[in-house]
C-alpha cells in the first residue's frame, strides 16, 4: 500500500474506509429488529441500517452502503458511535458530529455523510411504528426535502438563519435541488416560510 | 508496484523531449526578433510547426497556430463563430455532440446564451453520432435554426475512447456549406489523423497528451477558413494568436509530434493487445461487468468499464491504495453531483455511470502492469459489492 503521500481524506476516514466496522454480512445471521433504507442509487449513494434494539438501547448494529469512500467511512463511524446508545439519543445525531469524529470531510463530501443518520432514523422510526409508538420522537427529527442530497427542512432553516434569502443563496449554501430538481416547489415554500420567520 | 493508467488525463514527458527542451533552455532569444539569435529561435519554432503539421496530414505548416493548449484552441474556434454569426445575415446554427469535452460544451453553451441555435447531437449506445441525424440537422427544411455555421465533433472521446467517422461527418457538413471542427486532443498519436483527407476546417491538438509538455497546443486552420484571434496583440502566428513564443514548449511539442507519428502504428498495435488483455482479464475475473463505448471503433489505449453495485470513487481510491491510478465517471469523484455526461449520453443510466472506471494505458504500460491490475481489481470489486445495498445483477442489464 502506498503511504508516501497524504491521502485524499483524513487518516480516520482512510481507516474506516479500508476496515469498515459493523458491515452487514449475510453469513453472520445477524438478528435485527429494526431496519431502514434511504438514498437513491441514481444519485450515487444508498444506505441501509439494521439495528438490534433492546430496552430502547441499540444493542448492536449492521449496515450496508452503495457509496463513495466518505459515505462508507461515515457510516462505519456512525455505527461505532451508536452502539449501546439509547435510541432517543441516536435519533438526534447530526451529520456534523460524525464529520467531526472523522477528522473532517471536504466540503463537497458533507452530503455523503448525511445519509447514515437518515438511514438510522428511518430504522428507529420503523421500530417505533412496529411497537405502536409512532412519532414518539416527533419534533426531534428532520424531514428530508431533497431526496437526492438528503437535505432536510432543518438544513433549509439553518441556511436561512445563516443568511440565505433566495433560491440561489439557498442552493449555494446547501446544494439543494442541484441533481433532479424535483424538490424545488416544496423547498421554495419552506424557504419562503423560514425567510418570513427569520428574515429582517 | 506503481501503475499509472490515466494517460488520457495526461502523459509523462518522453525522455527525448525532455532532453530537447532542456537543451533549448539556453536559447533565450525572442523568436520574433530580427537579429541572428532571434532568427535561430524562430527557426526552431518553424521546424516544430512542420513536425506537428506532419502528425495531422496538414500539407502547409503555416495552417497551424500554436496555442496554450486544447481549451484555448477550441475556444478560439467558437469565439470565431460568435463573430461570424453576429454579422448581418450570418448563420447562427451550431451542431456539436452530447459527449464533447467541457471546453467545447461550455463554449457552445455560451453561444446558445448569445442567441445561437446550438444542437447537441445524441450518440448511440456505443458513443457514435448518427449520420442521418446529423444530415437532418444540417437540412434547414427538416430542422430548426436555419443554415448551419459550424459542425464540431470530437475525433475520439476521452472517457470511452469511441472514435467518430470524421470523414463522413465532414462530407455531410461541407455539403451543407458548414464549417467543420474536430477536437482531436485524444485522437492524436493514437489513431491516424488526416485533416486534408477528412476535409476539416479546424482541428484542435494538445501537446501533453502525446508525451510532451503541458501548456502548449495547436489549432489547425485550413487556408482560407475564417479565424478571429482570441488573444490580440503582436503579429505572432500570422496575427492570429498574439503572445511571445513559448520556444521550449513548442520545440517539445514538435519533437513529441514527430515521435508520435513515427511510433503510431507500433504504439496502436501494442496498446490494442494490452487493452484486449485487460478486457479479457476483467471479463474472466469479475462477474457482472459492462464494457462501455464502441467494441472496435475505439482508441487502442482506453477501456471504460462499469461495475454495477460498486461505486466509482470507492473503486478508484481502493485501487489508489494499491498504487493503481485510474479515473472514474462517478459524480463523487468530480466535485459535481452529476455522473459522467458522456456515459449518460450513451444511455447507460446513472447506476452504471456512478460505478464506471476508465483505464487509459500508454507508452509505459506493460503486460506485467496489466496483470497486476487484474490481480488487485477483483477482490476490491468483491469487497465493495459485499457491503453494497445494490445487488450487482440488478443493474447489469440496465
Amino acid at each position: 500500500m502506498s503511504d508516501t503521500f497524504q491521502w485524499l481524506y483524513s487518516p480516520i476516514v482512510k481507516e474506516h474506509f479500508t476496515n469498515p466496522k459493523n458491515v452487514f454480512d449475510p453469513d453472520e445471521k445477524f438478528e435485527g429488529n429494526a431496519e431502514g433504507v434511504v438514498g437513491n442509487i441514481k444519485c450515487g449513494d444508498q444506505m441501509m441500517f439494521m439495528l438490534k434494539i433492546q430496552d430502547d438501547r441499540i444493542a448492536d448494529v449492521r449496515w450496508k452502503t452503495y457509496g463513495c469512500a466518505s459515505a462508507i467511512a461515515s457510516t462505519s463511524m456512525l455505527s461505532e458511535v451508536i452502539k449501546g446508545m439509547p435510541i432517543r439519543d441516536a435519533y438526534s445525531i447530526k451529520p456534523s458530529d460524525i464529520a467531526k469524529r472523522l477528522g473532517g470531510l471536504p466540503e463537497n463530501k458533507i452530503h455523503c455523510s448525511v445519509l447514515g443518520d437518515k438511514a438510522l432514523r428511518a430504522a428507529i422510526d420503523g421500530y417505533l411504528d412496529k411497537n405502536g409508538r409512532s412519532g414518539e420522537f416527533k419534533g426531534e427529527d428532520a424531514v428530508v426535502i431533497c431526496n437526492c442530497l438528503n437535505i432536510t427542512d432543518k438544513d433549509i432553516e439553518q441556511a436561512v438563519k445563516d443568511g440565505a434569502r433566495n433560491w440561489e443563496q439557498l442552493q449555494a449554501a446547501t446544494k439543494i435541488g442541484t441533481v433532479c430538481g424535483g424538490c424545488k416547489p416544496r423547498a421554495e415554500e419552506l424557504l419562503h416560510e423560514f425567510v418570513h420567520i427569520y428574515g429582517d | 508496484m506503481f501503475v499509472y493508467m490515466d494517460y488520457n488525463a495526461t502523459t509523462p514527458l518522453r525522455e527525448e523531449v525532455r532532453l530537447r527542451m532542456i537543451e533549448d533552455l539556453e536559447v533565450f532569444a525572442n523568436a520574433s526578433s530580427m537579429h541572428e539569435a532571434g532568427r535561430r529561435a524562430r527557426d526552431g519554432v518553424e521546424k516544430a510547426r512542420a513536425q506537428v503539421a506532419a502528425l495531422i496530414g496538414a500539407r502547409d505548416p503555416q495552417s497551424l497556430i500554436f496555442t496554450s493548449g486544447g481549451s484555448e484552441s477550441n475556444n478560439t474556434v467558437f469565439n470565431t463563430m460568435y463573430d461570424l454569426g453576429r454579422r448581418p445575415g450570418g448563420r447562427k446554427k451550431i451542431i456539436t455532440t452530447a459527449i464533447e469535452h467541457p471546453c467545447v460544451m461550455n463554449a457552445a453553451k455560451r453561444l446558445a446564451d448569445e442567441g445561437f441555435h446550438v444542437v447537441f447531437l445524441g450518440v448511440d449506445g456505443q458513443g457514435r453520432i448518427g449520420l442521418e441525424e446529423l444530415e437532418r440537422e444540417l437540412d434547414p427544411s427538416r430542422s430548426a435554426g436555419g443554415a448551419t455555421l459550424l459542425v464540431s465533433v470530437m475525433a475520439a472521446n476521452n472517457e470511452i475512447g469511441t472514435v467518430q467517422d470524421m470523414k463522413a461527418i465532414a462530407a455531410s457538413a461541407k455539403a451543407a456549406g458548414a464549417l467543420v471542427h474536430s477536437d482531436a486532443v485524444q485522437a492524436a498519436g493514437k489513431v491516424p489523423i488526416d485533416v486534408a483527407a477528412w476535409g476539416l476546417d479546424y482541428l484542435t491538438l494538445s501537446c501533453h497528451k502525446i508525451y510532451g509538455p503541458k501548456g502548449v497546443g495547436a489549432l489547425y486552420v485550413r487556408k482560407g477558413a475564417p479565424l478571429e484571434p482570441l488573444i490580440r496583440g503582436g503579429h505572432q502566428e500570422l496575427g492570429l494568436r498574439a503572445g511571445t513564443y513559448n520556444n521550449q514548449g513548442i520545440l517539445g511539442f514538435g519533437l513529441a509530434a514527430e515521435l508520435a507519428s513515427r511510433d503510431l502504428a507500433s504504439f496502436a498495435s501494442r496498446l490494442l493487445s494490452l487493452r484486449e488483455r485487460l478486457k479479457a482479464g476483467i471479463a474472466a475475473a469479475v462477474p457482472d461487468v459492462r464494457f462501455n463505448g464502441h467494441p472496435t471503433k475505439v482508441l487502442p489505449n482506453t477501456l471504460n468499464v462499469s461495475f454495477p453495485g460498486a461505486e466509482g470513487e470507492a473503486i478508484l481510491l481502493s485501487l489508489d491504495l494499491e498504487g493503481i491510478e485510474v479515473s472514474t465517471g462517478s459524480a463523487c469523484a468530480s466535485g459535481s453531483l452529476e455522473p459522467s455526461h458522456v456515459l449518460m449520453a450513451t444511455g447507460v443510466g446513472p447506476e452504471l455511470a456512478h460505478g464506471s472506471i476508465r483505464f487509459s494505458m500508454g507508452r509505459g504500460t506493460t503486460e506485467a502492469e496489466v496483470d497486476y491490475v487484474l490481480a488487485q481489481l477483483p477482490p476490491i470489486i468483491k469487497r465493495l459489492r459485499r457491503m453494497s445495498t445494490v445487488p450487482s445483477s440488478a443493474c447489469a442489464d440496465a
